[in-house]
């Protein structure tokens, strides 16, 4: 398994189309950090308009790295799908579409651990594409901004963690992360199965998840205890639940603490489940399907 | 021993019947053509013995085990090549024949690698990206991948197909060196019908998924019935006596100042009197052996012979 996953990931890394996702990356971080950079105060003063009229805002102090990695998270993170569908939606149909799957097929490796080899080979793609969003995001912007406390804004109020109290929050934001995106990926890769062209499953899986993340948003009562909750997409976004804190007495965050815990393992297990579904239904299917390519 | 022995195979996609209760067995050491025309059910039975498509019937066994209940042991002993030689065109000849050892379970050091890619004269090759390949190029790095693992049985289906003259010489002097020299069992299809009558012993003619006939290529030629062209110095005269005579039922058909016969061989010098007789001029009398022939002798139909033709 170990062998074939090595194969998989030498595969991936060496085709130059999987570093267009990297360098799409490291593009859009540095126009966002360039734009806070320069006119980071009149972003500041839109996102806290309903505030900035009651009290005092310091947006010098608020500017740092820790709240430029926010905003660039809570940006990229909805776009990044469609570079992870990529190179999942290609595992299968891609190699159907090159005609290497017969012969990958006519090897003594079982297809069910050729199908975990190709997931877990996106998987860690996936991570490593996190690690260096990380690495841009956090890391460059507490270069470039430096750190202090960071202010989080949610339903008009402002909430403000610790300096000390926000490295492990994102480490876990995007530790969260990781399994948010490895479920769009577990969907493009069952999607894959089923074609032997890469973009049909790739231009799907983001329809899937377009449609899926606006159904999620919309403001309609219905919805909100039917569909809602069994949505994966309604729980992709949980990941922001580790930047709000409890508050003690005198409504000071708590160093520590998150405020609803149990709501993101909740939607960690949905994550999950979805993935797992989508996994075993992939091999299921890929263990009965003639290769006809 | 049998290296595959397959029995009654069935395979159905909706209801089109790809293969229809074919039975065949391949022994250890033969070079067994496989023959048929265009959709007559090879690929579909090749990828069935490569389990890349489940039978919907009937049993395959390869080296006496049970194709289903044994695949990973079948597959470790087995090389092939389907159809076209698709590789990973970004990767060099030389990863792609690392990646597919590793794959099939050999460990082999670089010199090794490098020995592979030299047997097909790839070696100085073996660092260029498979895009810049040449199809022969491809062919023959597919067919050293095949052969990476030292497999006991070699599948190719059509491996002549797209290549020019001497890459198919060459491909045939392969398939020959793997058989007389090392001692595998290669089976090959191919619809250069001539291409197997100089390289299998035995065969098998497959239409409409169905078995036609089966055999030692050198038996099945010496049926007594054979496919003979007279070349006549007044054909339209010689058409007409033919037609006014009992020689009528063997006449098949009238190219230019060619009239083919399918007769018995012990008649063809008769037949040629008979044209001395009627003062009938033969410029050439040619015997036709090859297995083209002798699968459309097989079949009257019109489809086939146009198949062919193409």
């Amino acid at each position: 398994m170990w062998k074939l996953l090595k194969i998989e990931l030498f595969k991936i890394f060496k085709r130059p189309r999987t570093y267009i996702s990297f360098g799409a990356i490291a593009a859009m971080i540095l126009i966002i950090q360039l734009g806070l950079k320069f006119d980071g105060k009149s972003y500041l003063q839109l996102l806290m308009s309903g505030i900035s009229d009651s009290f005092y805002v310091p947006y010098d102090m608020i500017l740092n790295g820790y709240l430029v990695a926010f905003v660039i998270l809570n940006t990229l993170l909805i776009q990044v799908p469609l570079l992870i569908a990529l190179v999942a939606g290609d595992a299968v149909a891609g190699e159907a579409n090159m005609g290497t799957l017969r012969l990958l097929v006519t090897k003594p490796v079982s297809r069910t651990e050729l199908m975990l080899a190709k997931f877990f080979a996106s998987v860690v793609y996936t991570v490593l594409l996190l690690i260096w969003m990380a690495l841009l995001a956090l890391c460059l912007s507490m270069l470039f901004f430096g750190t202090n406390d960071m202010l989080v804004v949610r339903n008009d109020v402002m909430e403000q963690i610790s300096r000390n109290d926000v490295l492990w929050r994102y480490i876990a934001a995007f530790g969260y992360a990781s399994v948010a995106l490895s479920t769009v990926a577990a969907l493009a890769f069952f999607l894959s199965v089923f074609a032997e062209n890469s973009i049909g499953p790739i231009v799907s899986t983001i329809s899937i998840v377009v449609v899926l993340t606006i159904l999620s948003e919309m403001k309609i009562p219905l919805y909100d205890d039917t569909v809602k909750p069994y949505l994966f997409t309604s729980h992709m976004l949980a990941w922001k639940g580790f930047f709000y804190s409890k508050a003690n007495g005198n409504g000071q965050a708590i160093a520590g603490s998150v405020e609803n815990m149990p709501a993101i393992l909740r939607s960690l297990g949905v994550l999950l489940a979805y993935m797992i579904a989508f996994v075993t239904s992939a091999i299921i299917v890929f263990r009965r399907k003639d290769i006809l390519s | 021993m049998s290296a595959i022995k397959v029995s009654n195979l069935c395979k159905h996609f909706n209801e089109l019947t790809a293969v229809d209760g074919l039975s065949f067995s391949v022994n250890e050491g033969d070079v067994y053509g496989f023959l048929g025309q265009n959709g007559a059910g090879k690929s579909t039975t090749i990828r069935m013995l490569l389990t890349l498509i489940e039978p919907s019937d009937g049993e395959i066994e390869i080296f006496g085990l049970n194709l289903h209940s044994h695949r990973k042991e079948i597959l470790r002993k087995t090389g092939a090549v389907i159809e076209r030689p698709d590789l990973y065109k970004y990767l060099t000849a030389f990863e792609n024949i690392s990646l597919f050892a590793q794959m099939s379970g050999i460990r082999l050091s670089r010199k090794e690698l490098m020995d592979r890619l030299e047997q097909v004269g790839l070696s100085e090759r073996a660092h260029g990206k498979v895009n810049t390949f040449s199809l022969g190029m491809k062919q023959r790095l597919g067919i050293s991948i095949a052969l990476v693992n030292d497999p006991q049985l070699v599948v190719l289906d059509e491996p002549a197909n797209g290549l020019d003259p001497q890459g198919i010489a060459d491909i045939r002097n392969l398939i020959l060196h793997l058989s007389n020299h090392e001692g595998r069992t290669v089976l090959v299809s191919s619809h250069l019908l001539s291409e197997i009558e100089l390289i299998a012993n035995r065969m098998l003619i497959i239409d409409h998924g169905k078995k036609m006939v089966e055999g030692s290529v050198q038996e099945l030629f010496k049926t007594p019935e054979m496919i003979v062209e007279f070349q006549a110095v007044n054909a339209d005269k010689a058409m007409t006596i033919i037609s006014e005579s009992s020689w009528q039922k063997f006449f098949s058909k009238r190219q230019e100042d060619t009239l083919t016969f399918k007769l018995d061989r012990k008649d063809i010098p008769a037949l040629n009197n008979y044209f001395v007789e009627k003062e009938i001029g033969v410029l050439s009398i040619r015997p036709v052996h090859s297995l083209e022939n002798y699968f459309l002798s097989l079949t009257s139909s019109a489809q086939h012979v146009e198949a062919f033709k193409n």
